[in-house]
């Protein structure tokens, strides 16, 4: 469902943040993309989110040419992709329930279904109890739970995830990878960059790993780094 | 439908808020809309009682003057004035002599007349004055004059009209570039506070692109707090414009000025206009004023 073909990305600097990307991800598939700092991890998701333009090559979603669309269809795209980012970007003067209602008012969901609908994200992410608190009153876990639980509620196709435990303790963000875990058992297809070695390697999952942008290694049930 | 009037009404809401979040930019933007819009107001009055002295006085000039040529004899003066008379419209033709002339101009001189004694030869030209029987009429018989032949110079109310035209022009065109500069100044003044209001909202903005929100979703809020803000200035105008109009107008008449007031134009038969004016020239220039802030600020 997603292709990168021959995908250069060079930025206006001059970096050349991707070196020729050639993927194919199926659809319901668990993806880590890996790599160190620099390595063109959030390029990459950034194509996909339409944020940036690739210089050269070919982008496909959902068997659709997406390379090169216009402004007025970007809209589109992202509604059926969610995303999830390490800062967790809530808004800090809404409640729980209202920073995931925000995401169904922006597309134009009545207030009937937003009144259906928030409350059960809210239950399916454990945090039914919070709906009526503010950020700042959340653990870091409960933040990202909120995030995530924004960028599934109008039930995208995908759901992208910029090293989402990184400002999370190990236990904390074991339970958001189940969490995580759980809505790909549904059939929503992740792609989640990382640098959390220990939880790659225990999921026994697709690994993409990128270096200098490039694809170095594409292992279906890899490990976070291949020597050692 | 519904769905499409719920976006609009939280929007509008947003408009306010955005307002209000910075009044004090909020009252430079309007004060500065409504202060150009106060002399586009002061202006646009100005030239309306022009026109309307100049549409009242060319009643009183209904009087056509001709000046013949030296050279001519008796018998074409003679034809000119046949010919005149079967013109449309004409009410009388009066021959004035070159002495008549010269007698006219002594009074007039009063003490300075000796000067014209000294004249060894009578400068003024024969002429005649053609009244008429309406000033509709008049155009029509200065076109017919110039085909006629021995007419030195054509006079009649068009030349004070056109010179009161041209410098109620003047008076248009100055106003009109300061006019301009004003708008521009507010246009800019409007895009620099809706520009907080971006900065303001910029996690917000980002958070909704990602959601998915479209373009006309993100920038509707601004667009309409640049309308707000141009309909408050404009409004503003409106009332303070025709306010102090009532108020001159009324301390003329109470003076017994009645005879400037005559030429005034009450303040009633252009309320409408300048209502559809102001704000037509208000609402847009909140409009320009916002797309210019987002199209700098709210890339995609
Ligand atoms: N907007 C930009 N303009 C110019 N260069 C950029 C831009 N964004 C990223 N880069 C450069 O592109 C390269 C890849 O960056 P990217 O953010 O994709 O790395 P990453 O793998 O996500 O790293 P990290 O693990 O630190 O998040 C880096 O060299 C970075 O400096
Ligand atoms: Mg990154």
């Amino acid at each position: 469902m997603i292709i990168f073909k021959n995908i250069i990305k060079e930025y206006n600097n001059g970096v050349k943040a991707l070196n020729n990307i050639n993927l194919h991800i199926g659809k319901g598939e668990f993806v880590f993309v890996v790599g160190s700092s620099g390595a063109g991890k959030s390029t990459l998701i950034k194509l996909l989110l339409k944020e940036v333009e690739p210089t050269s090559g070919k982008l496909f979603f959902n068997k659709k040419d997406i390379t090169k669309v216009k402004n007025r269809k970007v809209p589109i795209i992202r509604r059926k992709i969610g995303v999830v980012f390490q800062d967790f970007r809530l808004l800090p003067n809404k409640t729980v329930y209202e920073n995931v209602a925000f995401a169904k008012e922006i597309i134009g969901a009545s207030a009937k279904e937003i009144r259906r609908q928030v409350p059960i994200v809210l239950s399916m992410v454990g945090l039914s109890k919070k709906a009526s608190s503010y950020p700042n009153q959340l653990s870091g876990g409960e933040k990202q739970r909120v995030s995530i639980a924004r960028a599934i509620v109008n039930n995208p196709t995908v759901l992208i995830a910029d090293e989402p435990t990184g400002n999370l303790d190990p236990d904390t963000a074991g339970d958001i990878m189940d969490l995580i875990m759980q809505i790909n058992r549904r059939g929503t297809t992740v792609i989640m960059a990382t640098h959390a070695k220990d939880i790659v390697d225990s999921m026994q999952r697709r690994v993409i790993a990128l270096s200098k942008g490039k694809v170095v290694r594409d292992d279906q049930r890899g490990v976070y780094d291949h020597e050692v | 439908m519904t769905m499409k009037f719920r976006i609009l009404k939280s929007m509008i809401k947003q408009g306010f808020v955005g307002m209000w979040r910075n009044r004090m930019m909020s009252l430079a933007s309007i004060g500065s809309v409504t202060s150009a819009l106060m002399i586009l107001g002061m202006v646009l009055i100005l030239i309306l009682n022009i026109n309307n002295v100049t549409n009242m006085t060319k009643e009183q000039f209904d009087e056509i003057h001709i000046y013949l040529k030296e050279d001519i004899t008796d018998e074409q003066i003679d034809t000119i004035e046949n010919e005149i008379q079967n013109y449309e419209g004409v009410l009388s033709v009066v021959f004035q002599s070159k002495e008549q002339a010269l007698e006219i101009m002594k009074k007039r001189w009063g003490e300075e007349s000796d000067l014209l004694n000294g004249l060894e030869e009578n400068p003024f030209p024969r002429s005649y004055i053609i009244q008429l029987e309406d000033i509709k009429y008049a155009d029509n018989v200065v076109s017919n004059l110039e085909g006629l032949s021995g007419i030195d110079k054509i006079k009649y109310f068009k030349d004070i009209v056109k010179r009161i035209i041209s410098v109620s022009n003047v008076i248009k065109n100055g106003s009109l570039i300061v006019i301009g500069i004003l708008m521009l100044i507010s246009i800019f003044i409007i895009s620099n506070t809706i520009k907080i209001t971006v900065a303001a909202r910029k996690k917000e903005i980002n958070i909704m692109k990602y959601v998915g929100a479209t373009n006309g979703y993100i920038r509707g809020p601004f667009i309409i707090e640049g309308i707000l803000l141009g309909t408050i200035g404009s409004a503003l105008a409106v009332i303070l414009v025709d306010v102090a109009y009532q108020y001159i107008y009324k301390i003329l008449n109470n003076r017994l000025y009645v005879f400037v007031t005559s030429y005034m134009v009450p303040s009633d038969d252009i309320f409408i206009d300048v209502v559809i004016i102001f704000m037509t020239i208000g609402i847009g220039i909140g409009i320009l004023g916002s797309i210019i802030s987002l199209r700098r600020f709210l890339r995609v």
